[in-house]
C-alpha cells in the first residue's frame, strides 16, 4: 500500500496534515503528515510505514497533557493524559510522518518500537524515565537520565518544579 | 566503581576489605544514599551505582539486552542478518572483565561514561551510561516564556549553541506563522555556518587529542578562537549567545563584519591545508583511523544516527539539501558523504564540511540582502530602543514583551536543521499561553550514541576513545 500520500493507514487512524500556520516559508519544505492510530493499531501502523520508506525513526518522545486536556484531536480520537509522539523520516521521498497514540494514565503502558527501529532504544528509555510510560518488549526498560532510585517522573505535569531539594546537599565530605 | 570479576588477575578481594570502601557511617536518616538491595554496605558503591543501568555480567543479562550491547542492531526480517556464530553471547564470564571508563575520564568528553566488557584488550560488550550531566532543560523550558527560551536551549549543545537557538526558534515562528524578512534569514544562516565551522573546528582539535596530536590541539583551538571573537563582537558572548530569538535576530551584524568574515574564511581555508599535512596525510593517522570503527549505511539508517556519522556510511544526507530551512536552496555547497564508515571517514567529512561551509559563508557575504533583522510584528518583536525615550507606548510594549511575553496560537510543530552533530529537532507544543506547554529537543549526540556498542565491537580498547571522539557527542545535550 501507498503510505505518505494522505490515503490514511490500514483501518481507523487518519492521516490530517499540519495545521501550523504559515509553516513553510522555505520554498520546498513538505507539509507534515499526522496519524493517530490507537494503541492497538500503533506497532502495525509504524510497521506500514516502516514498508512504505520511512527508513528511519527521527525522535521519539512523550507528552503529558494533564492540565491541557482540551486539545485540538480529529474527531473519533479519545483524548487521554499520555500521548506518545513518533516522527518518522524517510529519506527516500525526503518527508516527514507523525504519529501520535494517546496513552491512558492510569495504563501508561505501550508496546515497544525496537523491533522496527532499535534506534528507539534510547529515546523510549528517556519516555520512561521522563513520563513513566513503560514500552512492553523493549529490551532493557531502566531509567537512562535519572539515577536508578529517583522517584517519580519528572516531565509529568503534577511533578512540581523545584520539588525536589538541592541533591548531594548531605553528602559525606571529602575522606 | 571496581567490578571485580571472578577470573580477573588482580583486585580480586572482596569489595569491602578495599580500604577506600570503608567509609564512616552515613550522616542521618536524610542521607541521599540508601541501602543497596543485596544489603551491601552504603560507601562508594552505593554511591556511584546506577544499578540496572549498568551493564552487568553476561550471565545476569537477557538475551535480548545482551545483543544490543554486543551491537547486534538488524534485527529486521528483510534487513542483512548478522551471522548468529558472529555475535558470542555464549562466551563465558570467566574470560572476560568489565571495566568501566568515565564519567570523569579526559577521553569522554564531558561525562560519558562507558562500561566495556573486554577480552584481553578486545572490547566486547559497550554500554554508555549518561545522564551525569542531565539538569531537566525540557522541564525549565515549560517554566520560560517564549522569549526567554533560547537562554535554555542555547546551553544544550554547548559547542554549537546558534543550531539550538535556531531549531527554537523556527518551531516558534512556524506556530506564529510569521513571515521572515530575508535579512534575518540570511544572517541566522552566516552564524550558524560560522558555528558550524568552530564546531568542527573544536572537533579537529579533541580528535587529534586522542589520537595523540596535541597540535592539531592547539591549532583547532587557535583557529576556533577567531570564530568565537567574532561571535563575541556580533553578540557579545562567546558562547550561549541568545542572540538568534523567535522573530529574528537581536542585533544586526556590526560595522566591517564583511571583512572579519572574509578573514576567517580565508585563514580557516589555509589552516586547514595545514590539517591535511598534519594528519590527513600522516601514516600514524590513518593507521589508527581507518577501518576503526565501521559502520554499514543500514545500521546507521536503523539505529537513526544522523549528520557525519551517517553520511560517512555513504548515505547522502543533509537537512540542509534534503529539507532545505533558510535559505540554503539559494547557496551552493556539496554534501560530503563516505564509503566506509569508519574513522578516518568521519574525520575527512568534518575536515570538508568546515571547506564546504566557508564556500557557504563566502556566498553569504555577497548575497546578504539590507532590511529588517528582525520581523515587523508587534506581538514579538518589541519596539526600539530610540522609541522608548519618546513614547509611553513604547515603553509598556517592551516591558510586556519581555515580561509576559507573548502568546502563540495552539499547536503542535516538529522542526529540524541539521546541526554539527546531525539532527537536531525540536518538537513543541503550545497551548496557546506565553509559554510552550511541552518543548522536547531531539539531540543529535544523544541518538547517535547508540551507535557506540556497534561501532567498538571487537575493537581495541585504545581505538574505544577514538570511536567516541569520531561521535562527537556533546554531553550537555546528551543529557540535557
Amino acid at each position: 500500500m501507498t503510505v505518505g500520500g494522505g490515503t490514511g493507514v490500514a483501518d481507523g487512524p487518519r492521516a490530517v496534515s499540519e495545521s501550523g500556520g504559515g509553516a513553510s516559508r522555505a520554498p520546498g519544505r513538505p507539509q507534515q503528515e499526522v496519524v493517530f492510530p490507537t494503541r492497538d493499531q500503533y506497532v502495525a501502523v509504524v510497521g506500514e510505514y516502516q514498508q512504505g520508506g520511512f527508513e528511519m525513526c527521527a525522535d521519539l518522545c512523550g507528552v503529558d497533557y494533564l492540565s491541557h486536556p482540551g486539545r485540538r484531536l480529529p474527531e473519533g480520537v479519545r483524548p487521554e493524559r499520555f500521548e506518545v509522539v513518533v516522527n518518522l523520516l524517510s529519506l527516500s521521498q525526503a518527508s516527514r510522518v507523525r504519529v501520535r497514540v494517546q496513552v491512558p494514565a492510569d495504563d501508561a503502558v505501550l508496546p515497544t518500537l525496537f523491533d522496527c527501529y532499535p534506534g528507539v532504544e534510547a529515546m523510549e528509555r528517556e519516555a520512561y524515565d521522563l513520563f513513566g510510560i513503560v514500552f512492553t518488549g523493549h529490551p532493557d526498560m531502566t531509567r537512562i537520565l535519572l539515577p536508578e532510585d529517583w522517584e517519580g517522573h519528572p516531565l509529568r505535569k503534577d511533578y512540581g518544579v523545584g520539588r525536589v531539594p538541592v541533591q548531594f546537599k548531605g553528602a559525606p565530605g571529602p575522606r | 566503581m571496581s567490578d571485580v570479576t571472578p577470573g580477573a588477575p588482580v583486585d580480586t578481594a572482596p569489595p569491602e576489605a578495599h580500604p577506600d570502601a570503608v567509609l564512616e557511617p552515613p550522616v542521618s536518616g536524610d542521607s541521599y544514599l540508601s541501602p543497596g538491595p543485596g544489603g551491601e554496605p552504603e560507601g562508594l558503591v552505593a554511591e556511584t551505582s546506577e544499578g540496572p543501568q549498568e551493564l552487568t555480567r553476561r550471565s545476569e543479562t537477557e538475551p535480548d539486552q545482551l545483543r544490543r550491547e554486543v551491537g547486534a542492531v538488524l534485527r529486521l526480517p528483510e534487513g542483512v542478518a548478522i551471522d548468529p556464530s558472529d555475535i558470542d553471547i555464549e562466551q563465558s564470564d570467566d574470560d572476560t572483565m568489565i571495566i568501566n571508563m568515565g564519567p570523569q575520564h579526559p577521553s569522554t568528553h564531558g561525562v560519558l561514561r562507558l562500561m566495556l566488557e573486554l577480552d584481553g584488550e578486545t572490547v566486547l560488550r559497550t554500554k554508555p551510561v549518561i545522564g551525569y550531566l542531565h539538569t531537566g532543560m525540557e522541564k525549565t523550558a515549560e517554566e520560560l516564556t517564549y522569549v526567554q527560551g533560547s537562554t535554555n536551549v542555547t546551553r544544550m549543545d554547548y559547542l554549537a549553541p546558534l543550531h539550538n537557538e535556531l531549531v527554537l526558534s523556527l518551531a516558534v515562528e512556524a506556530l506564529l506563522g510569521l513571515e521572515m524578512p530575508p535579512r534575518s534569514d540570511w544572517i541566522r544562516m552566516l552564524l550558524v555556518e560560522l558555528n558550524r565551522v568552530s564546531s568542527h573546528l573544536m572537533w579537529m582539535a579533541t580528535n587529534g587529542m586522542d589520537l595523540g596530536s596535541t597540535s592539531m590541539m592547539i591549532y583547532g583551538f587557535r583557529e576556533r578562537e577567531m570564530v568565537l571573537a567574532f561571535f563575541e563582537k556580533t553578540t557579545g558572548l562567546r558562547m550561549n549567545h541568545n542572540f538568534i530569538r523567535p522573530g529574528g535576530t537581536a542585533a544586526d551584524l556590526p560595522d566591517g563584519w564583511e571583512d572579519d568574515v572574509t578573514v576567517i574564511c580565508d585563514t580557516v581555508m589555509e589552516r586547514t591545508g595545514e590539517y591535511d599535512e598534519l594528519l590527513t596525510g600522516q601514516p600514524l593517522f590513518r593507521q589508527r583511523s581507518e577501518a576503526v570503527g565501521t559502520l554499514s549505511a543500514e545500521e546507521a539508517l536503523a539505529l537513526s544516527l544522523t549528520g557525519p556519522v551517517l553520511r560517512s556510511t555513504g548515505v547522502p544526507w543533509d537537512l540542509r539539501r534534503s529539507m532545505p530551512y533558510l535559505r540554503y536552496d539559494e547557496v551552493d555547497f556539496d554534501v560530503i558523504v563516505g564509503t566506509f564508515g569508519d574513522n578516518f571517514d568521519r574525520y575527512s567529512i568534518r575536515l570538508n564540511e568546515i571547506r564546504e561551509s566557508v564556500r557557504i559563508i563566502r556566498q553569504i557575504v555577497e548575497k546578504m540582502p539590507a532590511g529588517d533583522y528582525r520581523v515587523q510584528d508587534k506581538k514579538v518583536t518589541p519596539p526600539p530602543r530610540a522609541r522608548i525615550d519618546e513614547s509611553m507606548e513604547a515603553l509598556i510594549h517592551h516591558f510586556k514583551v519581555f515580561t509576559e511575553g507573548f502568546k502563540v496560537p495552539e499547536g503542535e510543530v516538529y522542526v529540524a536543521v541539521e546541526s554539527p552533530r546531525g539532527e537536531l529537532g525540536c518538537y513543541l507544543v503550545a497551548d496557546g499561553g506565553p509559554k510552550p506547554y511541552r518543548m522536547h529537543i531531539r539531540g543529535p549526540s544523544f541518538v547517535n550514541l547508540q551507535g557506540l556498542p556497534l561501532m567498538m565491537r571487537g575493537g581495541l580498547l585504545a581505538d574505544a576513545v577514538a570511536v567516541v571522539s569520531t561521535i562527537d557527542p556533546v554531553m550537555g545535550e546528551v543529557d540535557r
